[in-house]
């Protein structure tokens, strides 16, 4: 693997760019694995990294129906934040972003992330409460997040109206500071660099039809269009596609998948500082490296796998940034693009054991996985190496549907993720 | 924007007069005091999300009111057929759609 | 007219001249001109600069297509857009436009010293750098690529246009008006059927504008064009230019916008800048023709290198001819045409340089007859010139070897690498693609959608063809909805057919490593960037653009797709199919934000509901705050109060004499039936059966997961009737709760249920004069303990208006609620208003109507209660029929975590010191442990009390309802506030109060 450096890019600028190799080579399936990963999104590249690198455990395989990193982690708005309300979702979340602070040194790659803070607005006297609610709580878990007066925000994010008459005046906001985006694709490629540099077997355009179980019920393998593939172990991260992969193992999940729709705008020059975020009116905007402004939308209100989408979402979600940042009327809509989200009852992920032995799935991200990348792909690679949950994804189990112990953010404050 | 056949007006109509109402056949325990934790959880929360014909419930919110049942491909999101509340589950067969 | 305008040529209104200006210099053009052609006349090439090299650049295109000529455009204040496509924006009378991502000008561009270290800046330059020291990332390297990407700048002022959005519905839609949507159309429109015929352009006759040459029937091309558009006319059909296809979404909706202001010099009143059309088409028809694609070598971004069928539009087009000594490149006969157009307009043609071994002898003999220098068998390897090409270096390619290199002098380089169909809209439908070997480029296949694909956008290629083909169409179309379709075979003479070849980059003798020959002209991606990306493991198509940006930018791949392909594919050695092609998405060209929003602006952005009192409570001062929908009166300040001066007064005043609330927002929901008590029973987790008509009960919903959903008092009215309230915001999900219920799980009970929300306006008189108030106003009922207790309701008559009264309270002072029909709320608020001066009444907000609540205990669902809070969690177990066989709720509150031990309850709190908590803050019971604290529970609601004369709060504690008399303690950022637990009753624990 070619050190990325200032120093390397000049060198190889120096020889006309003939000299750099590939990133991760594209893997033919071998017949047996220690551990087999569905899903080559940045969760399941990251756990495969993190197995390698921190387990010891490198006869792995990544297999995907697809290429590496085109599910969701190449279709989200890419924020990053950890000012979650429960005190297990902050630990989840805040242990991401203190690997996303590091990650582009980690992985000897630039994967951008940007600590330009993340704006959550309220918009009637709810709002406030909520937001100060997890404040409080982000506080005393040791979580930046703090609250602004509506001229604060004005001055942190110029282009935002808190014009009084406004449909929805902004009545004030929480800003996490140490929040931020990252460079989606960078994530991916970054994440299956450093694992094939570690003996990951990357393959991609396979899909997985089948997980096989032995006769004592533990998991044998799994089915793919290039034939069976033995593994001790299989971890599942298959976002919008994972109750499907595991019910052929008979794990039935609490799981919907929903259509959930992105666009950007042409670019511009920097006129968009930070990240901000309405669940009153439903939308969220940052502006990319690129210039674009790129917002996030709701999910339709069905079940599908299409990733299309409907127009009337998409009106929504334009006029509601048009109304809180009313510059922006003129501006135009460049492309906009349709992911698939598996949403659990209460928001908030699975990354858990299963009752098949030498199973284990990541799932249930909803709208939110894009942030948890580096913490839920750890977490997952500790859980898969050892048997057993790390501290930090304990909590986070498939049982709680049926114990009634929810984390349930979205019950909680109605906040989108 | 979807195009919907209530079975009740007997018209297709636009999503907007209609809600989305979850996965369809999933019925309330007569004696709920007698599910265990495990029947309870799958009444709940387990669902099929299958890809392909799924069986689901919509509500003609904006219109009649009612509740009805659905078949829709949700990798085309092509409706197969709709049908009235407590009317048998049709035979994928007999859709003639893409089912699995 | 200048130079480069040609007599006789175009479609431009040559008496009518329009003035406008270019980075502040005023240009003159002609009516019809876009900015683009108007400069061009000019003998302007220079428009524009790129994003990452700031290489200087002409346009390439004429069309929507263009990636390099973008402009900001202005029309005074408010009125400023950025990327704005020069080869589209029309030009008016005044209009102002700049070049952008340029400084100080557009001729010297300090940024462009990018472009010397473009070896730097290779494809994925940023992913391998930039990494230290680390902090530098976020303030000056992130800081530094944001500055110099972005093209245009964004607008600083509110927008003052309008934009509308309206719904169509028609039989078929055409899009596309060239020769194939125009017969398409006419074919279409025989039988009566409603047909829609769209185009982006100003005008319809796409490529026919482009060839006049060709004859139609004996008709000459133009001629056809005007008779074939008054024919649709006579026909019905609905023509709309300016008018484009964004997007293809479910079951045949079409959304398109049409720009109705852009192109005018004065703004008419009253009229939308855009409008958003939503078709809903029985059947579609997509023909968005072909775009033409450039050829990849050294220097192809150079100004006046351009395609040379945009060439021809612009002569034939606008009578302007963008070289005066053009070179022809090409490896597609089409370019030839361009050729002998421009020469018999005057250019001096200074060779076609075709890269193909031989070629038709037709076009020999053609270009033999003008003159023209021909190098066939030849590649082109460089061009020279900063802002303005001025020659073109060609080479020989004898059995694949690049010969000696020599110059051909020029103003302009006018390129075909042939054509790829547009499937643009084709492609929003999922449809799928199969790859056509000899056009090298996809063709449709199949679609779930009802639509078919027509013209040169399936392939096709000349004006017969496509106009056959466009008819065919039109009439299967028509068959499929049941009509016969109309005759319109047509023959064509002097049609231009041809064939061609794709190239990946053109073969060189030159260092192919320093090239800088550009596959996607505005991301300033090369030919050997995209290699890089393979050499580098981008395998897929769509690692390869993600990686290199190819076809990311605002031309989203119309100029780059294909030939991005056919080099990513050389590289890999694979066939393109197995590369892949990006999907195309909507919308099909850059659409104003303000033309999604719409009508969706400012008080439309979504409707406020106003109960019928909002109008007295504005007159008299009120505040208001949102909730959901609703705006509700916060609070009455008067002069010189602050909210919590207002609040305090209203609040004594209340509790001392009679306070006037306007309650009209609470859902109310009418169940009625034989089987009404049966069916609450079964919904709400309180007993019903032994509640007396005429008798009230406070209720509370769970959902089946065991925790609170909603709560409101119920009345009985009659034995089978009955009058359920809601909280403000619930209304809606609870009636809908309810139906699910009835409708699919209990069908066999006999019940109604109607929201009565809006019919009934509710006031609340609350305080210790409320009966003395009311009283004289109620016919047929005593309002004494006695006859009318605490918890009675009644329909009677109130002020002469039929009414619906309730003996409740949420405040703990004696309290009714009075429903009347809704048209007559604010009479009866009236009458109140003044029958209760003599009480001092006083108007309150719903600020007082949460402190008087909190004071007695009463909780708000949604503030004191989040989803995670059961019934017994909430203190309310009181309110659960444990008794009931069965309610919703029943079972999911009996799992193990629901009733575990150590889960938050809700209690009262009084800090030690009398300070007033925040509503939010988080509580702990060790205030000295270190970050991150255990919490135990919250504060979730706190008020300055009167009544009780300090601070008062609720809170969920862990295990609380155990825990009265100890303290816990709120850590704040300055300090830590210790506060006693205790109940949540605060005011008249024996409700003495409540009693006349």
């Amino acid at each position: 693997m070619t050190h990325f450096s200032a120093f390397s890019l000049l060198k190889n600028a120096l020889t006309g760019h003939k000299n750099w190799t590939e990133q991760w080579p594209d893997s033919q399936p071998k017949a047996e694995y220690d551990v087999v990963i569905v899903g080559a999104g940045g969760h399941g590249l990251g756990a495969a990294y993190y197995l390698a690198k921190e387990h010891g455990i490198t006869n792995v395989a990544v297999i995907d129906k697809g290429w590496l990193g085109g599910g969701n982690t190449g279709r989200n708005t890419t924020i990053i934040r950890s000012n979650y309300l429960y005190d297990e979702s902050a630990r989840l979340y805040d242990h991401s972003v203190d690997l996303w602070e590091n990650l582009s040194q980690e992985l000897n790659y630039n994967v951008m992330y940007s600590r330009r803070g993340v704006l959550m607005l309220a918009h009637n006297v709810h709002d406030v409460q909520s937001f100060k609610r997890h404040i409080h709580s982000n506080r005393l878990n040791g979580v930046d997040n703090r609250w602004l007066t509506p001229e604060e925000c004005k001055a942190y994010c110029p282009p935002l109206s808190i014009s009084k008459s406004a449909r929805y005046p902004v009545m004030g906001g929480a800003l996490q500071e140490r929040a931020g985006t990252a460079r989606h694709d960078a994530v991916a490629w970054g994440y299956a660099r450093g694992a094939a540099a570690r003996g990951v077997d990357i393959i991609q355009n396979c899909p997985v039809t089948a997980i096989r179980r032995n006769a004592d019920g533990s998991v044998a393998g799994v089915e793919t269009a290039r034939g069976f593939i033995r593994a001790k172990k299989v971890g599942v991260s298959a976002a919008g596609h994972t109750s499907v992969v595991m019910q052929t193992a008979e794990v039935r999940l609490p799981l919907e998948s929903y259509p959930l729709q992105a666009l950007v705008s042409e670019p511009v020059k920097p006129v968009f500082p930070c990240v901000v975020m309405s669940n009153a009116v439903h939308a969220y905007i940052s502006q990319s490296d690129k210039g674009e402004l790129v917002i996030g939308s709701g999910t339709d209100q069905y079940t599908s796998y299409s990733q299309r989408g409907g127009l009337p979402l998409i009106e929504h979600t334009v006029a509601a940034i048009a109304e809180v940042f009313p510059i922006f009327n003129r501006m135009r809509m460049l492309r906009k693009w349709g992911g698939i989200v598996d949403v659990t009852p209460d928001r908030s992920a699975i990354i858990s054991k299963t009752p098949v032995e030498g199973l284990y799935v990541n799932c249930g991200w909803g709208t939110g996985g894009f942030k948890a990348t580096p913490g839920a792909a750890h977490t997952f690679a500790w859980t898969i190496a050892k048997d057993e949950p790390h501290p930090i994804n304990a909590p986070f189990t498939m049982e709680r549907f049926r114990t009634g112990r929810l984390i349930d953010e979205a019950a909680a404050a109605a906040v989108a993720h | 924007m979807l195009l919907i056949t209530c079975p009740y007006c007997e018209e297709t109509l636009p999503e907007a007069e209609f809600a989305y109402a979850g996965q369809a056949h999933v019925i309330r325990p007569e004696n709920p005091s007698g599910q265990s934790d495990e029947q309870w959880e799958e009444f709940l929360f387990i669902r099929e999300n299958p890809k392909g014909p799924h069986f689901e419930r919509w509500r003609h919110l904006h219109g009649c009111g009612r509740f009805f049942n659905a078949v829709r491909d949700t990798v085309s999101d092509k409706f197969l057929t709709t049908y009235r509340a407590g009317a048998p589950r049709p035979d994928l067969a007999s859709l003639g759609g893409d089912a699995k | 007219m200048s130079g480069n305008r040609v007599a006789g040529k175009g479609r431009v209104d040559v008496g009518k001249s329009v003035r406008f200006t270019f980075d502040g210099k005023p240009f003159v053009g002609l009516k019809g001109d876009t900015v683009s052609s108007a400069l061009l006349a000019n003998g302007v090439h220079l428009m524009g600069r790129s994003f990452k090299y700031h290489r200087p650049r002409g346009p390439v295109a004429a069309g929507s297509e263009e990636p390099n000529a973008l402009i900001g455009t202005r029309r005074g204040p408010g009125r400023f857009e950025p990327n704005t496509r020069a080869t589209v924006q029309e030009i008016w009378q005044g209009l102002e436009t700049t070049s952008q991502n340029k400084y100080p000008s557009l001729k010297w561009d300090i940024g462009a010293v990018n472009d010397a270290a473009y070896m730097l800046f290779s494809a994925g330059f940023y992913y391998k750098t930039f990494m230290w020291p680390k902090s530098f990332w976020h303030r000056v390297y992130e800081p530094f690529i944001r500055a110099a990407a972005g093209l245009g700048v964004s607008p600083t002022e509110e927008d003052p246009d309008t934009y509308a959005s309206r719904f169509l519905h028609c039989d078929v839609l055409v899009v596309g008006a060239g020769p194939a949507g125009l017969a398409a159309a006419r074919a279409a429109a025989v039988d009566g059927l409603k047909v829609v015929l769209v185009d982006e352009n100003a005008e319809v006759g796409g490529s026919l504008l482009s060839e006049p040459q060709a004859l139609v029937d004996g008709q000459r091309a133009w001629d056809w064009l005007a008779a074939e558009v008054e024919a649709l006319k006579a026909a019905g059909v609905r023509i709309m230019t300016r008018t484009t296809a964004i997007g293809y979404y479910h079951q045949n909706m079409i959304g398109m916008v049409e720009r109705l202001t852009d192109h005018l010099s004065d703004l008419p009143a009253d009229t939308p800048r855009e409008r958003m059309w939503r078709v809903r088409a029985k059947r579609v028809v997509l023909a968005q023709g072909a775009l033409e694609k450039p050829l990849v070598f050294h220097g192809n971004d150079c100004p006046g290198v351009m395609l040379a069928g945009s060439a021809q539009t612009y002569l034939n087009r606008y009578g302007v001819l963008v070289g005066q000594r053009p070179v022809i490149l090409t490896s597609h006969d089409s370019a030839w045409f361009a050729a002998f157009d421009l020469a018999d307009a005057g250019a001096q043609v200074q060779a076609i340089v075709d890269t193909r071994e031989s070629v038709r002898d037709d076009l020999l003999a053609e270009a033999g007859k003008r003159g023209i220098r021909l190098k066939i068998g030849h590649t082109a390897t460089a061009t020279k010139g900063r802002l303005r090409v001025t020659s073109l270096r060609v080479n020989p390619v004898t059995d694949g070897k690049v010969g000696a290199g020599y110059v051909i002098g020029c103003d302009a380089v006018l390129m075909s690498g042939g054509w790829t169909p547009s499937l643009h809209l084709f492609s929003h439908t999922r449809g799928s693609l199969a790859w056509d070997e000899d056009l090298t480029t996809f063709l449709p296949k199949d679609t779930p959608e009802n639509c078919v694909i027509a013209g040169a956008s399936r392939g096709l290629w000349g004006v017969e063809a496509v106009l056959n083909d466009g008819a065919d169409k039109g009439r299967a179309v028509a068959a499929d909805l049941g009509g016969t379709g109309g005759e319109t075979a047509c023959s064509v003479a002097s049609d231009r057919t041809g064939t061609g070849v794709s190239h990946t980059e053109l073969p060189t003798d030159l260092n192919p490593g320093k090239a800088k020959a550009f596959v996607d002209y505005q991301n300033d991606v090369t030919a050997k960037d995209l290699r890089l990306a393979v050499r580098e493991g981008m395998r897929s198509i769509e690692h390869v653009k993600r990686y290199t940006t190819n076809g990311m930018a605002t031309d989203q791949g119309k100029m780059s797709n294909i030939n991005g392909l056919n080099i990513a594919a050389d590289a890999l050695g694979k066939k393109q199919p197995q590369v892949g092609l990006t999907t195309f998405r909507p919308p099909y060209t850059p659409t104003s934000f303000g033309a999604f929003a719409g009508y969706h602006r400012g008080a439309h952005f979504e409707v406020t509901r106003k109960t019928r009192i909002d109008g007295w409570a504005e007159e008299n001062g009120a505040v208001f705050e949102p909730v959901g929908q609703w705006r509700r009166a916060w609070h009455f300040p008067k002069p010189g109060e602050d909210m919590d001066t207002a609040v305090r007064r209203e609040c004594v005043a209340t509790r001392q004499s009679v306070g006037i609330f306007d309650a009209s927002t609470l859902g109310k929901i009418e169940v009625v039936g034989p089987d009404a008590v049966e069916f609450m029973n079964r919904m709400y987790t309180n007993p019903w059966t032994k509640l007396a008509p005429g008798r009230c009960r406070y209720g509370l919903l769970c959902g089946d997961d065991g925790f609170i959903r909603d709560d409101g008092v119920i009345g009985r009215l009659t034995t089978d009737r009955f009058h359920v309230t809601t909280t403000t915001g619930g209304a809606a999900r609870v009636l809908n709760m309810m139906e699910d219920y009835l409708q699919t799980e209990w069908p066999d009970l006999n019940v109604w249920l109607t929201s009565t929300t809006e019919q009934w306006a509710t006031i609340a008189l609350n305080g210790p004069k409320a009966a003395a108030l009311l009283a004289p106003l109620v016919e047929g009922v005593d309002l004494t303990d006695e006859a009318f207790p605490h918890m009675s309701c009644v329909e009677c008559t109130v002020a002469g208006m039929p009414a619906r009264l309730f003996r409740v309270s949420f405040t703990g002072e004696i309290g009714f609620e009075v429903n009347v029909p809704a048209p007559r709320g604010r009479t009866l608020w009236e009458v109140l208003w003044e029958a209760g001066r003599q009480y001092d009444i006083c108007a309150y907000g719903t600020e007082t109507m949460h402190v008087l609540r909190a004071e007695k205990g009463y909780i708000i669902v949604g503030q004191d209660t989040d989803g995670t809070v059961t019934p017994k969690d909430a203190g309310l177990d009181w309110a659960v029929g444990k008794s009931k066989p069965d309610f919703v709720g029943k079972r999911g509150m009996a799992r193990p975590d629901l009733t575990s031990e150590g889960r938050k309850q809700l209690v009262g709190l009084l800090t030690e010191d009398h300070s007033r908590l925040e509503e939010g803050a988080q509580i702990v019971f060790d205030p000295t442990q270190a970050l991150p604290m255990t919490m135990v529970g919250h504060v979730t609601s706190s008020y300055h009390s009167d009544a009780v004369g300090r601070p008062i709060a609720l809170a969920l504690v862990e295990g609380g309802h155990g825990r009265m008399g100890e303290t816990v303690h709120i850590p704040m950022p300055d300090r830590t506030i210790a506060a006693k637990i205790t109940p949540m009753v605060f005011v008249d624990p024996d409700n003495a109060r409540l009693k006349i």
